[in-house]
């Protein structure tokens, strides 16, 4: 594989961009950034498939296309279905001859919104795992519905306030945990399972490259701030980024084999998750007294997730 | 120098930033399109095309490098050559590839596609920053002239 190198950041900016400008996602959001970055990790062929979400409908506003690759969109949940189909008609016409470049690499991608990963394509996704083709899916975890208005998904957290989940005088948001997808796609017996943010560009570059590299199905779990349902200021997008990576609501790790479980990045001085939150506002209503236990909740169930991650580093379990 | 670097459009094609968004000049509705339509990203071969730099390829007026999004903005970003120190940061971060950067230097921003979300200004990590938020229409020269002084640090 043609792996770009990516020993510092200068290096990394010698790559051309195969995601063009002029899409209509909102100013500061971080899917692009996601997006741009795997796709200049390799210089091989992609075959990109995406779920219907925020990515899907900004990129491919008639008649424009912001790929530079071969992009397929069927359905709202069969990013990961169509993407293995094409990887198995890959293999095959390989196998005859009558590709084009029959020595040509190609790489299969997926994309999908957390809706469209943690819900609806869930099912898809979970039998494209089990078959076992060789693609790496992508997960863009904004933590809501976002492109029909913010509605809550099996990605919100506790305590967060969304357009089907709302904040009032009875209710502090949604009041269920978030699904820990790592853990469930790392069950899948997958060979590459990570977690990894924009911010640490490096880490989630070695670990796309990692993912594209590996044969067999891996899953990549990303987060993408949401300037618009998250309700922050465009250009904290990077900033707030940093704040859920250092109070590990957010933290990066990577699951090789299903056992081997890496932590990529440790804070040096991790900070309340009052700090994250109070930058965001889903989640203003929480620091009302009557909601603070909310906050204590939310804070507890980070440290012992913390705490869990470690000694699974550990053990190597 | 640093009003000749923003002045020379290096990487940029005959077509950039020519459509607006939705217009579709000359084409048919999104609703009328038959099945069997084919949109293309380029004329022509469209082999190793990770390998050619922007003003190598040749963009189709299907791809999104040929419109424009310059409206969406109010405030634009400009660049300070003589602060800027090539860090990239602004380029590894730039949600809308709008950073102009060749063999590991930056040139400049491509107005055509930058939406002035100023995450670019955020990451800039020169004292003074060498990428600042300006009024859409303030003049280049004027706006250097503007620039700010290095801050000092203030002792605690």
């Amino acid at each position: 594989m043609a792996i770009t190198s990516i020993k510092n950041l200068k290096e990394f900016s010698t790559n051309n961009d195969r995601f063009e400008g002029a899409h209509t996602l909102c100013p500061g959001c971080a899917h692009s950034m996601i997006v741009r970055e795997l796709m200049n990790c390799t210089d091989d062929n992609l075959v990109i498939s995406s779920n219907t979400g925020c990515l899907e409908v900004s990129t491919a506003v008639y008649p424009f296309t912001s790929w530079d690759t071969s992009w397929i969109h069927i359905g709202f949940e069969n990013a990961a279905t169509s993407v293995t189909a094409a990887q198995v008609m890959h293999k095959v016409r390989k196998k005859k001859g009558t590709l084009k470049d029959n020595d040509a690499p190609v790489k299969f991608v997926a994309f999908g919104g957390d809706g469209s990963t943690f819900d609806i394509g869930f099912q898809w996704l979970s039998g494209a795992m089990e078959r076992g083709h060789d693609f790496t899916y992508i997960c863009l975890d904004n933590e809501n519905y976002a492109n029909t208005g913010g509605q809550r998904s099996s990605a919100t957290p506790v305590g967060a306030h969304t357009s089907t989940a709302q904040a009032g005088t009875h209710s502090y948001g949604k009041k269920q945990k978030k699904k820990d997808i790592v853990s469930i796609m790392a069950a899948h017996g997958s060979p590459y399972v990570a977690q990894l943010a924009p911010n640490k560009w490096k880490s989630m570059a070695k670990g796309f490259q990692k993912a594209l590299e590996v044969e067999g199905p891996c899953f990549i779990n990303t987060v993408s701030p949401c300037c618009t349902e998250w309700k922050f200021d465009p250009k904290d997008t990077i900033n707030l980024t940093d704040l859920a990576t250092d109070s590990l609501m957010f933290p990066i790790y990577e699951i090789i084999d299903s056992h081997e479980l890496n932590i990529l990045y440790r804070p040096k001085n991790p900070i309340k998750v009052e700090e994250y939150m109070a930058a965001q506002g889903r989640y203003k209503h929480l620091f009302k007294p009557q909601y603070r236990h909310v906050i204590d909740m939310v804070q507890k169930d980070i440290d012992d997730k913390w705490d869990l991650l470690q000694r699974r580093e550990e053990a190597r379990l | 120098m640093s009003v000749e670097s923003q002045d020379l459009n290096l990487c940029a094609n005959d077509n950039r930033g020519q459509l607006q968004l939705g217009a579709g000049a000359g084409l048919v509705g999104w609703d009328e399109v038959t099945q069997g339509i084919v949109l293309t990203s380029f004329n022509g071969d469209a082999t190793g095309i990770a390998n050619k730099k922007a003003e190598e390829r040749t963009y189709s007026e299907f791809n999104s490098y040929t419109a424009s999004v310059a409206s969406w903005r109010v405030n634009k970003p400009v660049f300070n050559r003589d602060i800027c120190i090539d860090c990239q940061n602004c380029w590894v971060w730039c949600p809308d590839s709008s950073i102009l950067s060749r063999d590991k230097q930056m040139l400049g921003i491509d107005y055509d596609h930058c939406k002035g979300c100023e995450v670019c200004v955020e990451v800039c990590p020169t004292n003074p920053k060498s990428l600042l938020m300006f009024n859409e229409h303030a003049d280049l020269d004027e706006s250097l002239a503007a620039w700010p002084e290095k801050k000092k640090k203030e002792k605690k």
